[in-house]
């Protein structure tokens, strides 16, 4: 599974980043840079990923997913093989090359040779980006130079520290390298500033609120440590830039363990029910023990920087205290652990959140610890059986429960119908791609095969016209070769559009997750209700049998007296149950919009720059055969 | 880049495919293959091919003939001609055997009446081949008479051409064997002709490995066609679930996707007939080329054995006169016999040295204009669809800006 994820990362986190604006927040730039830091590439996609093992109800989701992944993999593999073989006969090529105006696009195309990068020279070299084919490209060029964004400063300091055996193993050999310049260039500027909207806040204006994940340390917990050595973990320096007055300053770092992010991501989901909560990375058991150490360390440390970069971008989320105090509080995470295993393992149908008992109500039904961790106490265990049997009527329909409003029903089974299309349509865009790929390889492997009868027909060449055929054959060969390379180009571009499908199956996950708060809500609603019922029931019962006896029956009242408190009690917590329902729901509604207007701008900022992608590389393609053509029209036949 | 003007087709054999220009003054000969049509039954069913000539050569009964012939009639025209005129490359045929559940697939079908086609004409245009009786006899006989020609040829001497004709169709292993001698010790030496023959076995090579790659590219069109029509259906679904401004654009999107879809499957279609047959011809010719090399080794062959016989025989005539044998008048005879045949065979090895060496520079020439234009075919093609592309996706921009902001 954890290689599948690499190939999966390698093809689809192919990210740009954006100079011309420093200043503002977006979430492009806090993308780990796959063309400076080869290390950077690898993580797993953690939405999907940390789903597996948690919500049975996407199993089936997830298993296409991971289909698609292992095929996204193949098909990396087949790519890297193949460049591997394109790159070994290129220089093949280039030294039978035999008029030079050819030299410099081959060189150019060393500049995505794999071993030429490891050097770690290709980056700085401006001259490698530059792309020959088009010197009057309509599309503007984007500088590659990282030297005005203090996070990638900062996080390549840190990627120098990583030995360089790291990447050789990791690296792929993508050709993000190369693409430094799409079809997108100015135009595609503004699309991403939508574009990736869902991790930006549409609304943040000129506030931003940059985190970097960097420097893995690792460290020995002195605690309950047994036996030395064997409980050591790691942590990483959280570093956080920001201009939100909450925060009271600019710059922070501390340091975090993976611990704590889990902490923050429990304390976010209790607080911040029926909002999309960015998913946290998995806790990869597995993997923890299948991967090479650093780098699962390095996998790990990109997946927590890219859920924390999500978090800062949830307009909710920036803003909420306990994603600051994860990001600002020097020492230890001040955040207090909320819940226990019994109670996780139960998950919604037991969490009575504090709000729903008011101070005085806590005080006099439960006690407050009972609250924040309600599976210790008596009453609340009684209260889990309460809802697990209401919830298991509920399934069986013996009792109707508080149905839900048509309409929301309704709304429901359209995002269920989005995330199926989503997901199917999602498949078939990487199908599309390794199509394109594939087409682009096999133009490349025709290049090289010309290339070869070039080279042998001008070395066996006894008559002019095997001189010419060589001359038109090398051109052909050329240009197909030229047009593969601007094939793969295209494929790393469109793959950077198309991710935003895969990102949004990872929304809604997170959707999925705020409706699950919601219809644990209404179950709490109804196993209330039923309690109260029982309760006036009871009270009846014990007022009707009391009636009987004349000036009552002293421990009857009193018991009576204790049942109408309890129910007063309930009735209380039934009423703010309701009320955190119908918060809730509100919260699912906002939500529902912001996505709606996110999904918007960021599916026509995909479409748009998945479109202008591939009309300006057809038109590339379309100028290197057309020049082909002219020069070959004297063959064409005259009839 | 490329400045050199072609040079025109050489001498008589230009190779160009099917030029159907008849001009009234010089003599011409012009064939067409068309109509095929499906015939018989089952196991029993063929193809039949309309042929018609259009001629002004007084040898032809007159100036248009339409005649039928099937698959195995044009086989039996290029037996013969590989019989006949040794030494000269025999225009190559299709292939025979194909993978039983194309042979009636239009595209099958279609590839190869351009090829009979082609084959046909590459006959009618050679200088010597044109004069064949043989092809006069295919192009003008009855059904019947070209039946019983061909089942004659198969009752009588099939064996031995049967025998070149699958080695001259492309069982190279064997000829390599016998053309570069591993098992025959008398060899052509000739540093010039074995270079002409290295070459030729790489090429074939060389040519073989274009092709496939060739090839696979249409196989990849029409995948890539396939998904993009795929990705369309599914890009269409999303849109009706979204409805409003975004579900017009992510339909917009899937019509386009679907409309190069089909673009693609077109240019996969030209691609394969413009370019990909055109380089298989060129390796069929390549293995023609082998045919006739292999010829040359047992004309070769013949004439040093012959050599090495006669010689023998003069030292046994040597003999006789010696001891005055009775025999002498016959052994005299039958050396004078052997000489004749010895300066035959002789004969027949340099007319075929000397036809090959102008059937070189002409089978040079032709490939030169055969590929240029599959050449040419091949960037306009490729050239018209990255613009079609282009243009689709181009004309998509301003509607999903007038879109996103509704």
């Amino acid at each position: 599974m954890y290689s599948s994820a690499r190939g999966r990362e390698n093809l689809y986190i192919l990210k740009e980043r954006n100079p011309r604006q420093p200043q503002s927040f977006r979430a492009a730039d806090l993308i780990p840079e796959t063309s400076s830091s080869a290390t950077k590439t690898v993580h797993p996609h953690p939405q999907i990923l940390s789903l597996s093992s948690t919500n049975p109800q996407y199993q089936s989701l997830y298993l296409q997913i991971f289909r698609s992944i292992v095929q996204s993999d193949k098909s990396m593999m087949g790519l890297e093989n193949h460049e591997a073989q394109l790159y070994a006969s290129r220089e093949e090529m280039e030294s039978l090359v035999l008029d030079d105006d050819d030299n410099n696009n081959n060189n150019n195309g060393n500049g995505t040779n794999p071993s030429s990068r490891s050097n770690g020279g290709a980056n700085g070299d401006g001259s490698q980006h530059h792309h020959p084919l088009s010197p009057s490209s309509p599309f503007a060029e984007i500088s590659t130079t990282d030297d005005d964004d203090p996070l990638l400063s900062s996080s390549s300091s840190s990627r120098h520290q990583n030995p360089s055996s790291f990447n050789s193993f990791l690296e792929p050999p993508s050709y993000a390298d190369a693409v430094f310049r799409s079809f997108d260039g100015d135009r595609g500027k503004q699309i991403n500033g939508h574009g990736v909207a869902s991790t930006s806040s549409p609304s943040s204006g000129s506030d931003y609120l940059k985190v970097s994940v960097t420097d893995p340390q690792k460290e020995q917990d002195m605690n309950n440590s047994l036996v030395p050595g064997g409980n050591s973990f790691v942590t990483y320096l959280i570093t956080t830039w920001t201009n939100l007055p909450e925060f009271n300053g600019t710059e922070f770092t501390v340091r975090r363990r993976f611990k704590d992010v889990v902490t923050l991501s429990d304390r976010l989901s209790d607080s911040y029910r029926g909002y999309f909560i960015p998913l946290r990375p998995d806790k990869s058991v597995v993997e923890s023990q299948v991967m090479q150490k650093q780098e699962f360390v390095e996998q790990r440390r990109m997946a927590l920087e890219k859920y924390l970069r999500k978090l800062a971008a949830h307009p909710v989320m920036r803003r909420s205290e306990e994603l600051r105090a994860f990001l600002q509080a020097q020492g230890k995470l001040p955040l207090m652990k909320t819940t226990d295993l019994a109670s996780r393992m139960l998950d919604g149908a037991v969490k009575l959140p504090k709000q729903l008992f008011g101070e005085s109500v806590l005080s006099a039904a439960v006690d407050p610890d009972d609250v924040a961790q309600p599976a210790k106490g008596g009453r609340d265990l009684l209260r889990i059986f309460k809802e697990l049997r209401q919830s298991v009527t509920e399934f069986y329909g013996t009792k109707p429960p508080v149905v839900e409003e048509d309409t929301e029903f309704l709304e429901k089974k359209k995002l269920e119908d989005f995330e199926r299309e989503l997901s199917n349509v999602s498949q078939q865009a990487e199908s599309l791609v390794k199509a394109q790929q594939d087409v682009g390889e096999t133009l490349g492997q025709l290049g090289l095969a010309f290339v070869k009868l070039t080279k042998f027909e001008t070395e066996e060449a006894m008559f002019n016209s095997q001189k010419v055929r060589a001359a038109d054959m090398k051109n052909v060969a050329t240009s197909a070769v030229k047009a593969s390379r601007l094939y793969r180009e295209l494929n790393a571009q469109a793959v950077r559009h198309l991710d935003k499908l895969h990102e949004y199956l990872g929304v809604m996950l997170t959707v999925n997750n705020a409706y699950a708060d919601r219809s644990n809500a209404l179950l709490t609603v109804q196993t209330l209700l039923s309690e109260l019922s029982n309760l006036s029931f009871r009270v009846e019962k014990l007022e009707a049998a009391a009636s009987k006896i004349f000036g009552g029956d002293r421990s009857r009242v009193r018991k009576i007296e204790e049942l109408k408190e309890t129910m007063r009690v309930t009735d209380e917590a039934k009423n703010r149950a309701v009320r955190e329902y119908e918060r809730i729901k509100e919260n699912n509604k906002k939500e529902l919009e912001r996505l709606d207007k996110e999904r918007h701008d960021d599916f026509f900022g995909m479409l748009k720059g998945f479109v202008v992608n591939q009309a300006g590389y057809a038109e590339k393609m379309a100028g290197v055969w057309e020049a082909v053509a002219n020069e070959t029209s004297g063959y064409a036949k005259s009839s | 880049m490329i400045t050199t003007q072609r040079s025109p087709t050489g001498g008589g054999g230009g190779g160009s495919q099917s030029p159907r220009s008849p001009s009234s003054q010089p003599p011409f000969l012009s064939v067409s293959v068309t109509d095929p049509a499906k015939m018989g039954n089952g196991v029993q069913a063929y193809i039949s091919y309309k042929v018609i000539t259009k001629t002004n050569l007084p040898e032809y009964q007159g100036s248009e003939k339409i005649v039928i012939r099937r698959y195995t009639d044009f086989v039996w025209l290029c037996d013969r001609l590989f019989e006949k005129y040794k030494g000269i490359f025999i225009p190559p045929l299709p292939e025979k055997s194909t993978v039983e559940k194309f042979r009636f697939s239009a595209e099958f079908i279609e590839m190869r009446r351009q090829a009979l086609d082609t084959f046909v004409n590459r006959i009618a245009l050679h200088h010597e081949l044109q004069q064949s009786e043989d092809l006069r006899t295919f192009l003008q006989a009855d059904e019947q008479t070209m039946e019983r020609a061909r089942s004659q040829d198969t009752g009588i001497f099939k064996k031995k051409p049967s025998d070149l004709m699958s080695i001259f169709r492309g069982v190279q292993s064997k000829v390599t064997d016998v053309v570069l001698g591993k098992e025959k010790p008398v060899e052509e030496s000739n540093s010039e002709y074995d270079k002409f023959k290295k070459y030729i076995f790489e090429l074939e090579d060389h040519l073989a490995e274009a092709q496939k790659h060739a090839y696979r590219l249409v196989k990849r069109h029409r995948e890539l066609g396939q998904s993009l029509a795929d990705f369309g259906k599914a890009i269409k679904l999303l849109g009706a679930c979204e409805g409003d401004a975004l579900g017009t654009a992510f339909s917009e999107l899937g019509a386009k996707s679907e409309m190069l879809s089909i673009k693609l499957q077109r240019e996969a279609h030209h691609l394969l007939m413009n370019f990909e047959e055109p380089l298989k011809d060129y390796v069929r010719a390549v293995q023609s080329i082998k045919g006739t090399i292999t010829e040359r080794a047992n004309a070769f062959r013949q004439q040093c054995e012959l050599t090495e016989t006669i010689k023998l025989k003069e030292i046994d005539l040597n003999k006789m006169r010696l001891i005055r044998s009775e025999k002498m008048l016959d052994a005299e005879h039958e050396y004078e016999e052997l000489k004749v045949a010895g300066q035959e065979a002789t004969r027949r090895f340099e007319t075929i040295v000397k036809l090959m060496n102008e059937e070189i520079v002409r089978f040079q020439d032709q490939k030169t204009q055969d590929m240029g234009r599959a050449f040419h075919e091949f960037a306009k093609g490729q050239a018209r669809l990255a613009n079609a592309i282009a243009d689709a996706w181009r004309s998509l921009i301003p509607k999903l800006d007038s879109l996103s902001v509704s």
